[in-house]
């Protein structure tokens, strides 16, 4: 059965990664739903997030077989529940009275006025988006982006940090072992 | 270019003016050297001009086989690795010299053979302009490479150099390309080569879970009808010798998988024979029998699986195996155990105990003797008016004990892995997982090269012999000398034959009109002989053995001659078909 998974990746920042991740989704014809990508809170170590939908046995494989790319360190993934996810989307919507109702509602930020249109900028979850679009529909949506999402756990354990204190365990046991003058 | 580790405080590497200032294609080189390679597979070309050139003054060093097409490189250093159990390293030039090599890397990709190629690329200001040559050879080998990275500038070389011979060769080995841009070659550093041994992002060998191997040595020991599945994981471990020692204190039967060949000696008391579609009967019709199967290094392929849903569907499945990419990729493991099989199976070995199936083995036998009279036998007898393949590869097999057998792919592929006879590991050579014809050509000219002191035989159709014809000239020019069974049908005998299964005899395409094999053989100086009947078969194999060069030995054999047994593709093994 089909479910929404949220992906993280973290990796070496290396030419050409994003292509690589990519496509061991396509070789495997999975369709990623959303992709962003940036810095993490780590210095040196680049972060991507990736949403699909499908099945959990076919996720799990993905996940380690993204793993498996020499460059990168962890995969981690989540479903929604595990998540808080957010979104970010801006709308260039023609001015009128009834625009400036719906912003005062809905608790959305006005970025520019001009004299024939407004932007405006929505952020939270993608049903909250996407309700905010239709409505603003019927009086004229110029232009419409979304930032696709990005999560933070809701565990309180830092996984990546997790995993680098192992990492380094390696590197010291591995740093240990040559000291002795054997191998990995 | 960064690997190092960063969280880690290391003392800082001061400058030392003792460092030697040379090209960065001096540095290739030297790096080759302190990795121990003396034998490179190439095809220079206008971008790798500057590497050649650094290469010629070490000749008395570095043995460099010229092939005839890059492609070829790649097989050759492949058949160099799997005879030599060392790196294969390749050097080819940008653009198509780069293309060309694609085939052979997704070969060695999915046969997880270690390779180190070297390509040139343009330079770097010229990179994305379309420039003469110019391929984005990065992007190209994505998916058929472990790892591949692009230098432009020299003082990175090193590194990259040093990186790619470990990710090569460590964990699960595979084919690795470093893209070395024109003004990186040319450009001046001061070398200092330090092997790399440690990437933090890459972990080649998982932790080992005690609780699997006891969770695993407690399934073995309630086993009553076990059997263990030998893949090339054992051969690429170096674990024939765990092996054997788990095999006969677990008294459990062992098939092979066609890559896994040899890993166990054919005669050994618990070989069963070998798995998939054209394997042997026992191993598959047994296999809905089995309540236990123990994978040793394999990855469930589905020429070795048939239907995989069915695949072991009465028995637990116990996963040896190094990549974790490969556990329930397939096949559910109700154990999985991560590791490399040489540190794995001595604990799984050590935690057992002692055990005799020889009643069960017996079974094996009787499905044995079912397909000894109904396929085998009739197969290898010398009758009927054409010499047929299997007889052919036994023949050879009587006067080459302890040969390494290259196959290229298709029917001769099939009857060579079924009826030769293994004394060792690393005694097969073929191509498995892309299952590329062409391949065998090269890769035996590469494995007589990496192991010189073996005879090597490869089995060849005329289809596949054509596909990498040019690298007679190699044998000539080089004078390696490999044994050629080619094995004439005048068909690609392999679709023929699904084609006459499944197709209603249309033969589309599937048939050829052949050169004359001994003008060629002549015009590249080899010596040739062919032979059409029973009665001349072991004469001209003795010629073929005591010549001391290459020999071309053309056999026409039977045009249409089925390979059995065969469980139809997709289908569960145990519906393996005798006729």
């Amino acid at each position: 059965m089909e479910k929404e998974f949220i992906i993280t990746i973290f990796s070496e920042n290396k030419v050409g990664l994003l292509s690589q991740i990519t496509t061991v989704f396509t070789h495997r014809n999975v369709n990623i739903e959303s992709l962003t990508t940036s810095e993490s809170a780590i210095e040196g170590i680049h972060k991507y997030t990736i949403t699909v939908n499908n099945d959990p046995e076919k996720v799990e494989n993905l996940v380690k077989q993204i793993e498996k790319k020499i460059d990168v360190l962890k995969v981690f993934c989540y479903t929604p529940d595990e998540v808080v996810l957010q979104e970010l989307a801006l709308y260039k919507v023609q001015r009128s009275r009834n625009v400036e109702e719906l912003v005062r509602r809905h608790n959305v930020r006005i970025l520019e006025i001009h004299d024939d249109y407004i932007v405006l900028e929505k952020t939270g979850h993608r049903d909250e988006i996407r309700a905010l679009y239709r409505m603003l529909e019927p009086y004229g949506v110029y232009q419409f982006v979304r930032s696709g999402p990005v999560a933070i756990i809701k565990s309180r354990r830092e996984l990546l940090n997790e995993y680098l204190d192992y990492v380094n365990e390696r590197y010291r046991r591995f740093l240990a072992l040559q000291a002795d003058g054997g191998q990995e | 270019m960064t690997s190092g580790f960063k969280d880690i405080d290391t003392p800082c590497q001061k400058p030392s003016p003792a460092l030697p200032r040379i090209s960065g294609s001096e540095a290739v080189i030297r790096s080759f050297l302190a990795e121990g390679v003396d034998t490179i597979f190439g095809y220079p070309g206008g971008a790798i001009i500057p590497v050649y050139d650094a290469l010629y003054d070490y000749r008395d060093k570095i043995n460099h086989i010229l092939v005839r097409h890059e492609q070829c490189a790649v097989h050759a250093a492949q058949g160099y690795a799997r005879a030599s159990g060392k790196t294969g390293v390749c050097i080819v030039t940008s653009g198509p010299g780069a293309t060309n090599t694609v085939t052979g890397l997704a070969d060695a990709m999915l046969d997880s053979t270690p390779i180190v190629l070297i390509s040139g690329q343009v330079g770097s200001k010229l990179l994305g302009t379309d420039a003469f040559q110019e391929i984005n050879f990065i992007e190209i080998t994505q998916s058929v490479t472990k790892w591949n990275c692009q230098v432009k500038r020299a003082a990175d070389l090193p590194e990259a150099l040093a990186k790619a011979f470990y990710i090569a060769s460590t964990g699960r080995p595979g084919p690795v390309v470093i893209d070395i841009t024109k003004d990186a070659q040319v450009g001046m550093l001061d070398f200092d080569y330090k092997p790399v041994r440690f990437i933090r992002s890459y972990q080649p060998q998982a932790d080992i879970d005690e609780n699997q191997i006891l969770e695993a040595a407690r399934l073995i020991n309630f086993a009553r009808r076990p059997m263990a599945l030998i893949g090339q994981g054992v051969i690429l471990g170096h674990a024939e010798k765990e092996l054997c020692e788990f095999l006969v204190k677990s008294g459990m039967p062992a098939a092979a998988t066609l890559l896994g060949l040899s890993a166990l000696p054919s005669d050994h008391p618990q070989y069963v024979g070998m798995l998939g579609m054209h394997g042997n009967y026992a191993p598959n019709i047994k296999n809905r029998d089995c309540d236990l199967l123990v994978a040793i290094g394999m990855r469930f392929d589905d020429r070795v699986t048939g239907d995989p849903s069915n695949f072991g569907i009465n028995a637990k499945i116990i996963h040896l195996e190094i990549d974790p990419a490969e556990i329930n990729k397939l096949v559910y493991a109700d154990v999985p155990v991560l590791g490399d099989v040489k540190r794995t199976l001595p604990m799984i070995t050590e935690k057992i105990s002692k055990c005799d199936h020889s009643a069960w083995i017996d079974e094996f036998r009787v499905c044995y003797n079912i397909e000894r009279e109904e396929i085998i036998e009739p197969a290898i007898e010398r009758r009927g008016p054409h010499l047929r393949m299997g007889e052919v590869v036994d023949a050879v097999a009587r006067q080459f004990d302890d040969a390494i057998l290259v196959t290229d792919v298709g029917q001769q592929q099939m009857f060579a892995s079924r009826y030769f006879r293994f004394k060792r590991s690393r005694s097969i050579i073929t191509s498995g997982g892309l299952g590329t014809m062409g391949f065998g050509l090269p890769a035996a000219i590469g494995a007589k090269i990496g192991a010189p002191e073996r005879d090597v035989c490869l089995f060849v159709g005329d289809g596949g012999l054509q596909m990498t014809l040019q690298e007679l000239g190699t044998i000539f020019q080089s004078s390696v000398p490999v044994k050629i069974v080619l094995m004439n049908n005048g068909f690609l005998g392999m679709v023929r034959q699904w084609q006459e299964l499944f197709y209603d005899r249309r033969y589309s395409f599937t048939e050829l009109t052949n050169p004359d094999f001994e003008l060629i053989a002549r015009g590249n100086h080899i010596p040739y002989r062919c032979v059409e009947s029973h009665a001349d078969l072991d004469d001209a194999i003795a010629e073929m053995k005591e010549c001391p060069t290459a020999f071309l030995l053309e056999v026409r054999v039977e045009r249409e001659e089925n390979v059995f047994p065969m469980v139809p593709a997709g289908m569960p093994v145990n519906d393996i078909r005798l006729e």
